[in-house]
């Protein structure tokens, strides 16, 4: 028992080593070679427009589902009016950026990982490798470029789509008085709520565009590997975003609102 | 031009390779022959630096690849071209933008010059006016011709063939055998063939190395190695199987 645990720990730890090397492969490439604009382009559309329809139904009835749950619960002590301004810090700083990042996770990183598992198990990858080739430069740079300029686009859309949405709940279906729940939105949203979800966003696009493509291009042969590494790309993606989301809450947090 | 010192490569418990040592001279077309599963297309993969031995060297022209980095072995790959068992053509891409691939991504090349090279390279391998084809709207034979035009397009010194007859019929093989043997003759590469196909073996080899229980267990000349008298040699050309191999 003893020496599964080790072994476990073991594998973890080299996992997490060569993951730390892939990203500072990926890094050196990022910054040491040109990218393709046509490359970067159909990832732009490819992981941001191909993903609106799944963020813009996620932020719309995330909104619509806070404003509810909020008003039901203030309803108790007559805070009514408040209801938005819940519905708005949340989705700026936490809902919006959070919630987006795990449905992209699920689209993008599955794909991300399906499609570079397929290219290694078919040979594809070793074809780029003998045409003078570095897989990094030609997959994973074009992507994780995109992933970190559409995740805040798609974030700003969540979130805007989200506050509209709990707006039209709170105002036209639960009764709320618009002129002073929107003047305590306006009153308690800060521009710094904003900026931490965005913050956020960019960060979790290069986490989930990392982990698709490192598990895509280690993955093991056959349909079964590619199945594994897919499956593990939406999981660890999602983790490493929940757990990453509570240490750049405290850190963004104390660091903006000290400004 | 390449020689292979010692190699030594496991897949975890199992040791695959233990000491392979040999050398190719340039303009030299050698075939590597063995049983399936005979780690041949591993020994091939050492050789442009797609795998990393566990002991021993393969130096190019004196330079030693396996210490190289990932970006230190693009420079020795501009010397080699290769063409893969299942033809590995990318699938998200058309014939010409797969066979001109190496040169997008040079951009020395304009495209109008890029286009003319696919074109001259899909006529070696005579499959002329198919650049617009998706790799999915092939066969199995047209797949492997323009893997072998993708490799022979930017002119490489030295072409590895993994496998390049497997899974086809015998017309279509035999054409292939025609096509490597004319890319040989034309452009003056040193070719490199893993093959189990007996006759590919024949037409191409002027030399002829057999890897069995992981080395080398025979070496010569085409005439050599099929008038071997040696039962394991002859088994396998005759393509005899045993009491063993039937439970296996």
């Amino acid at each position: 028992m003893i020496r599964d645990a080790y072994n476990r720990v073991f594998r973890w730890t080299q996992g997490m080593g060569r993951l730390t090397l892939f990203a500072k492969e990926v890094l050196c490439s990022l910054f040491g070679h040109r990218t393709s604009g046509h490359d970067l382009t159909y990832q732009l559309y490819y992981l941001g427009v191909k993903s609106q329809a799944v963020v813009l139904v996620t932020g719309a009835f995330t909104g619509m589902v806070l404003a509810a749950q909020t008003y039901f619960q203030f309803h108790k002590v007559r805070m009514d009016t408040a209801t938005l301004a819940v519905v708005s810090v949340s989705m700026c700083s936490e809902l919006g950026p959070v919630l987006t990042a795990l449905m992209v996770a699920g689209r993008v990183g599955a794909s991300l990982a399906a499609e570079l598992g397929t290219m290694r198990v078919t040979e594809q990858i070793d074809a780029l490798r003998t045409l003078a080739t570095h897989p990094v430069d030609y997959l994973v740079v074009p992507r994780l470029v995109a992933a970190h300029i559409v995740m805040p686009v798609l974030t700003l859309e969540a979130i805007a789509l989200g506050i509209t949405a709990g707006y039209g709940v709170g105002v036209f279906l639960l009764g709320i008085d618009p002129a002073y729940s929107w003047y305590n939105m306006l009153k308690h949203t800060d521009a710094r709520d904003l900026a931490i979800g965005l913050i956020k966003a960019f960060v979790y696009g290069g986490i989930l565009a990392i982990i698709g493509c490192y598990k895509g291009l280690t993955c093991r042969e056959g349909a079964q590997g590619v199945g594994q590494a897919t499956t593990e790309a939406v999981v660890y993606a999602s983790i490493a975003i929940l757990i990453t989301n509570f240490f750049l809450t405290l850190v963004l947090g104390t660091l903006l609102h000290t400004l | 031009m390449i020689e292979v010192r010692k190699l030594k490569k496991s897949f975890g418990p199992n040791l695959v390779l233990d000491g392979v040592s040999f050398g190719i001279e340039k303009g030299e077309s050698l075939v590597i022959i063995g049983r399936s599963g005979g780690v041949k297309s591993v020994l091939l993969k050492h050789l442009i630096g797609l795998l990393k031995p566990d002991a021993g060297q393969v130096l190019i022209d004196g330079e030693d690849i396996t210490v190289m980095n990932e970006r230190e072995l693009l420079r020795v790959r501009h010397r080699f071209g290769m063409v893969f068992q299942g033809a590995a053509l990318f699938d998200s891409m058309n014939v010409a933008e797969n066979v001109g691939f190496a040169f997008r991504r040079d951009r020395r090349l304009t495209e109008k010059e890029i286009a003319r090279k696919v074109s001259e390279s899909l006529e070696m391998v005579d499959l002329p006016g198919i650049e617009h084809k998706n790799p999915s709207e092939l066969s199995g034979g047209m797949r492997k011709r323009v893997g072998l035009a993708r490799a022979i397009v930017y002119e490489p010194e030295i072409v590895l063939y993994d496998e390049p007859t497997t899974g086809l019929d015998p017309i279509v093989s035999d054409s292939i055998d025609h096509l490597m043997l004319r890319v040989r003759d034309r452009l003056q590469v040193t070719t490199v063939v893993v093959t189990h196909d007996m006759r590919t073996a024949r037409r191409l080899g002027q030399r002829i190395l057999m890897l069995h229980d992981k080395n080398i267990y025979a070496k010569g000349t085409p005439e050599e190695v099929f008038g071997s008298p040696d039962p394991v040699v002859k088994q396998f050309i005759d393509g005899v199987s045993d009491e063993r191999n039937l439970q296996s």
